[in-house]
């Protein structure tokens, strides 16, 4: 019988050797262009998940940290001609500083209550993207951010750009997972399943809820500034309450509390949009069904559905190898 | 060890509590009895930082707590458990041990999630610690379950290994007999005993008097938020303002 951990490692290192690889077996960039946005969802949502899934703190308004990244990255390019890779540091330090600094207050309050404080959080950041016309453009949008770079490789095509934002976003992942087993990770979920335990246990839980939602605003601000540079053109609408709720979506339906299952989600609502064509803007009615049937029957998300699948298999497997 | 200084705490119009004294020796099982309603469970929500009284002091050791949160107390060696038994739910039973090693490690969230040489040397002391503590109280055969699964005296002894793993030097256990068999009650009489020859004060409020009076070494009554009466198991026993508060006057 294998070790936990060494199962966890030979599982992450399968996941990310199947990620590598897939550009190879994917026909045209219309694909790899779906697949660079289910690494930056990923990221968004593992982020989340951090936040949501372990501390079980509700933020619904993630996506303005995401345009914070995005919109530091680009004013900094394109106004300041700051080199790309400092612009990221510089955006990841802005979205953690806000963060900080907005945290004491909000995470002070739970449930519904944190839910509004969050909502109007990224209600007033999308505002400020659109109305501060002279930095951002305003709802029309900022256009011309350069690439990111590394000596003379330009990340500019589909193959490289894949490649970068997935290499960060199994980082991230990577790091993510590491927390989560850690004693922070454990904390994390004692303030989850019993907050009043876990201070008599010596968790500082105000202090390690703030510093959790800044981590999680940091990797959504760097996965903000992978999107600018990627896509070279950003606006207003991409970072909006949608978007919020999308993000918190794909963290639920994924499953809460798993890594893995954050990626899921992220793949399952990137590609869904693109599936759903069909149905035009009746798609929303989908996610909301979507959501309601799993919060119904499977409460741990789709990777607890997974898993037991995968346990029957194995059971099954198993079986035969006693019989035989 | 401990000492509590004219506490009173009132909610509103209600006084729970009315000038409660005490003192607690080190290395000492004390007990806290009274009737429903005695404020046991508000006078512990004081000690263990969760309420604060309206006047009065606390003291653990020379140093003066009264103002101290829950997470700072544990790291000052004192802990408690819950009479409704609060687990992480969701956790293994490892897990729940391992959290109560929070205060006696430092990975902080940055070595945490690179994996430095010193978490995973930290990490692997917590997990022996944890799986010592859990061996004491005899749940290391439930390491892996969750601890939501456990049956509830189990999960007394869960909440018991976790607060131990804390190290503390005090520990204050809420009814830790309600709801358990007679089998099991005579068990925790005998880890209470184990835990104090650690060199760990224990103090406990319980309705079990068999029990109280069978490991307490000292008593104190409380009864409508005041000090009734304090002494050996015999000299309550014997207390005629005791016996009265319990059975009723007249």
């Amino acid at each position: 019988m294998m070790t936990k951990e060494k199962r966890q490692i030979l599982i992450f290192l399968f996941f990310a050797a199947a990620v590598l690889t897939t550009p190879f077996f994917l026909k045209g960039s219309y694909f790899l262009n779906v697949f660079v946005f289910i690494g930056i969802n990923t990221m968004l949502a593992v982020a989340l998940n951090l936040l949501l899934g372990y501390a079980g703190q509700i933020s619904l308004g993630h996506a303005a940290f995401f345009g914070l990244g995005a919109y530091c990255s680009g004013i900094l390019t394109t106004q300041f001609s700051i080199d790309p890779w400092l612009a990221m540091m510089l955006a990841g330090f802005c979205a953690m500083g806000l963060a900080f600094v907005i945290g004491f207050p909000i995470l002070k309050l739970k449930g519904h209550y944190l839910a509004m404080a969050t909502l109007g959080f990224g209600i007033i950041l999308y505002i400020i993207f659109n109305e501060t016309v002279g930095w951002t453009g305003g709802p029309s949008g900022l256009s011309g951010i350069p690439n990111l770079h590394i000596g003379s490789i330009h990340f500019d095509n589909d193959w490289n750009t894949y490649y970068l934002i997935w290499i960060f976003t199994l980082g991230v992942m990577l790091l993510s997972i590491n927390l989560s087993q850690s004693r922070i990770g454990r904390a994390l979920r004692a303030i989850h399943d019993s907050e009043v335990a876990a201070r008599v246990m010596g968790v500082n839980a105000r202090l390690l809820k703030v510093q959790i939602f800044t981590v999680s605003a940091l990797l959504s601000a760097v996965a903000g500034s992978l999107y600018a540079h990627t896509m070279t053109f950003i606006s207003p609408v991409a970072f909006g309450f949608n978007f919020s709720v999308e993000l918190v979506t794909m963290v639920i339906i994924g499953g809460l509390g798993s890594i893995y299952g954050s990626f899921l989600g992220a793949a399952i609502l990137t590609m869904l949009p693109e599936l759903l064509r069909v149905f035009q803007d009746f798609d929303i009615v989908i996610y909301g069904l979507m959501l309601i049937l799993i919060t119904m029957y499977l409460p741990g998300g789709l990777i607890s559905g997974l898993e037991t699948v995968a346990r029957m298999v194995m059971s099954r497997i198993r079986g035969k190898q006693i019989d035989a | 060890m401990l000492r509590l200084n004219g506490i009173t705490k009132q909610f509103g119009g209600l006084t729970a509590l009315e000038d409660v004294s005490i003192s607690v020796a080190q290395g000492s099982i004390t007990g806290i009895i009274g009737p429903n309603g005695a404020g046991k469970t508000t006078l512990f929500n004081i000690v263990s930082g969760l309420y604060t009284q309206t006047s009065g002091q606390v003291y653990l050791g020379e140093t003066n707590i009264s103002l101290f949160a829950p997470e700072k107390l544990a790291g000052l060696g004192l802990v408690r458990t819950f009479q409704n038994v609060e687990l992480f739910g969701q956790m293994t039973v490892l897990e729940n041990a391992m959290v109560g090693l929070h205060t006696r490690s430092h990975s902080g969230i940055f070595s945490c999630a690179f994996k430095l040489p010193g978490q995973i040397r930290e990490e692997k002391t917590i997990m022996e610690k944890a799986l010592k503590w859990l061996d004491f109280t005899g749940l290391a055969d439930c390491a892996d379950l969750t601890a939501c699964n456990l049956p509830f005296g189990k999960g007394r002894l869960l909440e018991i290994s976790r607060a131990l793993a804390v190290e503390p030097r005090i520990i204050l256990m809420d009814e830790p007999a309600a709801g358990l068999n007679s089998r099991e009650t005579v068990e925790l009489a005998s880890l209470i005993r184990r835990i104090k020859e650690l060199g760990i004060t224990v103090l406990l409020v319980e309705h079990d008097m068999e029990l109280v009076m069978d490991i307490c070494e000292s008593i104190i009554v409380l009864n409508l938020g005041k000090k009734l009466a304090y002494g050996t198991p015999r000299e309550i026993q014997e207390n005629p303002a005791v016996i009265s508060a319990y059975l009723g006057e007249g």
